[in-house]
């Protein structure tokens, strides 16, 4: 402590910590051909394949050193709305990009937006481990949903008020959960919006009277219903089996979005994602990897 | 005189008065409990490992170094922008700036209620100003369109930080000018100096104390806000770490966010998220620290007399 | 300057040159160098102002912003399907996009009144008994308390809200939510503490010691002193210290992000799930696509917030000012 009071105290010495410190920043300065041999690969968008995208990258990492791949979450909406405004170079999403946004990318950038496809996934229906509800149909998750149904008594389970979890509307599987069982509608107001699937899937095993939905990679720690598309179907749980032949009624395709044909360190990533390593990697993380051509 | 009923009980003052001790209790109780907990829960993964490993295994294995580093990087940098512009600000309104000017006031009191402004609005400055708008330009300026700057970046970040955090640095320079004598500034020149030698001379060394306390409040702000940084650089995982102005880093604060909300298995990362918001309360608290015991010692030596 | 009489000073001897025009070339370039940081700074802070303005007004002027976000799709009930009763919803991302700002207004002012209405009583009653009652050790213990509250981050306080209020809370009282306004208000209330308890004991010491001797040779007792006497002296100091407290409740983002549920429910009831003004413009930041209607309605609440904030502490800061003069004119 002294020490730094006189060397603060005569104004002089200070001169050496300041350009210590505008040094430092100059070395951070200059662009990324300076120095480096690859610029870092910034993938973002959903959170349903954020862990995926994570596992993903710290292995190809460690195969291929001096190439970074930055990974962000946030929701599909992030990673669509960054690709649009040019911020990303890899937008993962977990539902489909729509017309009008393709066309924002079109009218931005010039370039077509290449919509590549690299895993399965089951969007799953969580509810609590003690939940003893045995099927649920895909009207009745409408109605629980959009707020017409409000108590498990009315499916009945014993007499306690639903309290649904659901996701922000950044969420591509809040987009794709209103597409294909609310038909469009919108969701109830009393749907407690979370952040995150892991968030969804912490709140849905702490509290009894709950239900949520996300990927079907998040599910530990609660239960997983089996869906019946309605009242004459069978209830199917999601599996790899199920998933693939769409038997499982929320199967959904999970994709890589990029401006233009994937170039450079972009295509060689996607190409190994594509690959048996990827895909053997997808499978460890609870997704269903594509079916090879 | 006749006074309130509830004021004649003899013994009513003693309860009330009792009451208001009973609120000291419940905050340190509050307190206790706060800490305790987190301690409880964190001391468990603390471990050298931890603190120099990046995270591995949806950040159930591994460390968090790169959030550490990631925070200490972007708290210079915030820092390197803010003290200069920030003391700077200060001197001129205090020591150069004609003294009844309506102007200046009025930037004062724009300083000073900046500081209450919601973090978050910064980050939204952030992404509207600095990522798009700068960051784009500079992108098309210089890379001829690639993507380098126009994205979140650590730069980014701290620029907003040291937005943030410049009425915090600007307020506690001016009061530690204000606290020096104007006699100093008298005698000054009085033996011939110049303004900027009186300021660099007397002045400053005088106010040194206030400036630092200012700093490191400053930065045991910049260390825990987590809303600007979440959109203007912060990662969800990269274990490399920030060398470049424009890579993305990994931060301590935004780390607790996300892994309570966005985590693979909550429940299994929880340890580990208990041990970083260890980690980052003892930062905050050294820093907070530091800047208490700063300014025991000036108001000791001012006590004193120089 | 005046001579003292003895010996002259130098400016009666010898002008001081003027300091501008024969200053030396550090002084000039120091002079320079501080003129123009401090310009770059506050034109920074300015730059703010200007901009989140400039992005919220297509809000106002715009007309293709206004098909989807104009004012009276803001603030007045709109009816989403034919036949049913108009409503005030939040729900951007739809086929017909909503954004009815009332849901976001309930909520923000729910957790706010919560919150503060936890924490006035329990920061002011802290501050009396710490500058009136306390013995000196008692003042060592809850001083470095309230620092250390003050300087736990919000986002660890949200934390702790979310992992081990809620769940203690529901446990204890069976509510149906178990992420609502009321589990947010409370961690929102550790936030707020600090700061009103700061600034009521600020106005508690500076009331000067004469008021309480005088009181106390009248035969008060220790409360009435500081019940009638000190905290009526010192009411402009506390009302300051709440309204302070108000503005930090009000923009607070990362305890209610994480403990509250962010659903955006129009009712009075606190223990409902509640989305905020700074929770929803945290929540849908990393979507917006620059230039579209929800970009500049994000922009419009954070430009509210803004100027509320502002707004909030410009009256905090002239209450302090008053209590101040009232206390120098009366001492």
């Amino acid at each position: 402590m002294p020490f730094f009071w006189r060397v603060f105290m005569k104004g002089k010495s200070i001169a050496p910590f300041l350009l210590l410190g505008v040094g430092l920043i100059l070395a951070g300065c200059g662009g990324p051909n300076s120095g480096e041999q690859h610029r870092p690969v910034t993938v973002k968008g959903s959170d349903t394949m954020v862990i995926l995208a994570q596992s993903w990258a710290e292995n190809y990492m460690k195969e291929h050193q001096g190439l970074t791949i930055q990974v962000t979450g946030g929701g599909s909406g992030v990673g669509i709305a960054a690709l649009i405004n040019g911020g990303t170079d890899i937008c993962e999403a977990s539902r489909p990009m729509k017309t009008v946004e393709k066309e924002q990318v079109r009218t931005r950038h010039g370039k077509v937006v290449q919509e590549i496809p690299v895993a399965l996934d089951g969007l799953a229906i969580y509810v609590s481990e003690s939940n003893p509800i045995q099927s649920l149909t895909e009207p009745q998750l409408k109605s629980i949903y959009t707020g017409k149904i409000l108590n498990w008594r009315e499916l009945g389970g014993k007499d306690a008020k639903i309290v649904a979890y659901g996701r922000e509307n950044s969420s591509g599987t809040y987009q794709f959960f209103k597409e294909h069982v609310l038909g469009n509608e919108d969701f109830a107001r009393e749907v407690q919006t979370l952040p995150g699937t892991g968030a969804i899937v912490n709140a849905v095993s702490k509290d009894p009277s709950s239900i949520g939905y996300g990927g079907i990679a998040y599910a530990s720690g609660i239960r997983v219903v089996p869906v019946r598309k309605d009242d004459h179907s069978e209830a199917v749980k999601p599996s790899l089996t199920t998933v693939r032949s769409s038997q499982y009624p929320l199967s959904r395709n999970l994709f890589f979005y990029t401006i233009g044909e994937p170039l450079g360190d972009v295509k060689t990533f996607v190409d190994w994602v594509l690959g048996p390593e990827g895909q053997k990697l997808c499978e460890a993380v609870g997704y269903y990897p594509i079916v090879q051509k | 005189m006749r006074s309130h009923w509830l004021a004649r009980t003899k013994y009513t003052g003693g309860v009330l008065q009792g009451l208001t001790a009973f609120a000291c209790l419940i905050i340190i109780a509050i307190v206790a409990i706060i800490i305790g907990n987190i301690v409880l829960h964190g001391m468990g993964k603390l471990s050298w490992e931890f603190l120099s490993q990046p995270p591995r295994d949806h950040f159930t294995k591994g460390g968090i170094f790169p959030a550490i580093f990631g925070t200490a990087a972007l708290v210079i940098l915030m820092t390197v922008a803010v003290i200069p512009l920030g003391v700077a600000t200060a001197v001129y309104m205090h020591e150069y700036a004609p003294k009844r000017s309506r102007l200046v006031n009025l930037v004062r009191l724009a300083i000073q209620n900046l500081a209450g402004v919601p973090a978050i609005v910064f980050g939204l400055f952030g992404v509207g100003f600095f990522i798009e708008f700068v960051g784009r330009g500079l992108d098309r300026g210089l890379y001829g369109g690639s993507l380098v700057y126009g994205q979140p970046a650590i730069i980014w970040s701290a620029l907003t930080m040291a937005l943030l955090t410049l009425p915090t640095v600007v307020v506690a320079t001016e009061e530690a000018l204000r606290a020096i004598p104007t006699n100093y500034r008298e005698v000054a020149y009085s033996l011939g100096a110049t303004r900027w030698q009186m300021i660099s001379r007397v002045v400053l060394p005088q106010a040194a104390g206030g400036i630092l306390t200012g700093g490191i409040l400053a930065v045991s702000r910049g260390s825990g806000e987590v809303a600007p940084v979440m959109f203007t650089g912060a990662a969800y995982s990269l274990p490399e770490l920030p060398v470049r102005l424009h890579n993305q880093f990994m931060e301590l604060g935004y780390h607790v966010y996300v892994m309570s909300t966005q985590a693979f298995d909550v429940e299994a990362t929880k340890p580990a998220l208990y041990s970083t918001v260890l980690v980052l309360l003892m930062l905050t608290f050294l820093l907070n620290f530091t800047a208490i015991m700063i300014r025991a010692r000036i108001r000791k030596k001012l006590r004193n007399g120089r | 300057m005046r001579s003292s009489g003895v010996l002259p000073y130098r400016s009666e001897v010898a002008p001081l040159p003027k300091l501008r025009q024969t200053g030396t070339l550090s002084d000039r370039i120091a002079s320079v160098v501080i003129q123009g940081s401090a310009f770059l700074a506050i034109l920074s802070l300015i730059l703010i102002f200007i901009f989140i303005g400039k992005e919220a007004l297509p809000v106002l002027t715009s007309s293709e912003v206004q098909k989807e976000a104009s004012l009276s799709r803001l603030f007045l009930p709109q009816h989403a399907r034919a036949g049913e009763a108009a409503e005030f919803d939040w729900q951007p991302i739809s086929d017909t996009p909503k954004y009815s700002l009332l849901p976001l207004f309930i909520g923000t002012l729910k957790v706010t009144v919560i919150a503060v209405s936890i924490a006035i009583p329990l920061a002011v009653a802290a501050a009396l008994y710490t500058s009136e009652f306390a013995p000196s050790w008692a003042r060592e213990t809850i001083k470095p308390c309230i620092e250390i509250l003050a300087g736990i981050p919000s986002v660890v306080v949200g934390f702790f809200c979310l992992m081990v209020i809620a769940s203690w809370l529901q446990g204890a009282f069976g509510w149906t939510y178990r992420l609502n306004a009321l589990t947010a208000g409370i961690g929102l209330s550790l936030a707020v503490i600090p700061i009103v308890y700061t600034v009521s004991e600020d106005a508690f010491s500076s009331v000067p010691q004469a008021f309480r001797e005088g009181s106390i040779a009248m035969g008060a007792s220790s409360w009435q002193t500081a019940s009638r006497v000190v905290l009526p002296a010192a009411m402009p100091g506390v009302l300051a210290a709440c309204v302070l407290g108000f503005g930090r409740a009000i923009g607070e983002t990362m305890i209610v992000l994480m403990a509250s549920g962010n659903a955006p429910v129009t009712s009075w009831s606190p223990v409902d799930s509640i989305r905020t003004f700074s929770a929803t413009i945290a929540a849908e930041l990393g979507e917006l696509v620059q230039g579209s209607p929800h970009y500049h309605v994000l922009f419009f609440i954070g430009a509210f917030l803004f100027i509320l904030t502002f707004l909030i502490n410009l009256m905090g800061r002239w209450c302090v000012g008053r209590l101040q003069k009232k206390l120098q004119g009366a001492a």
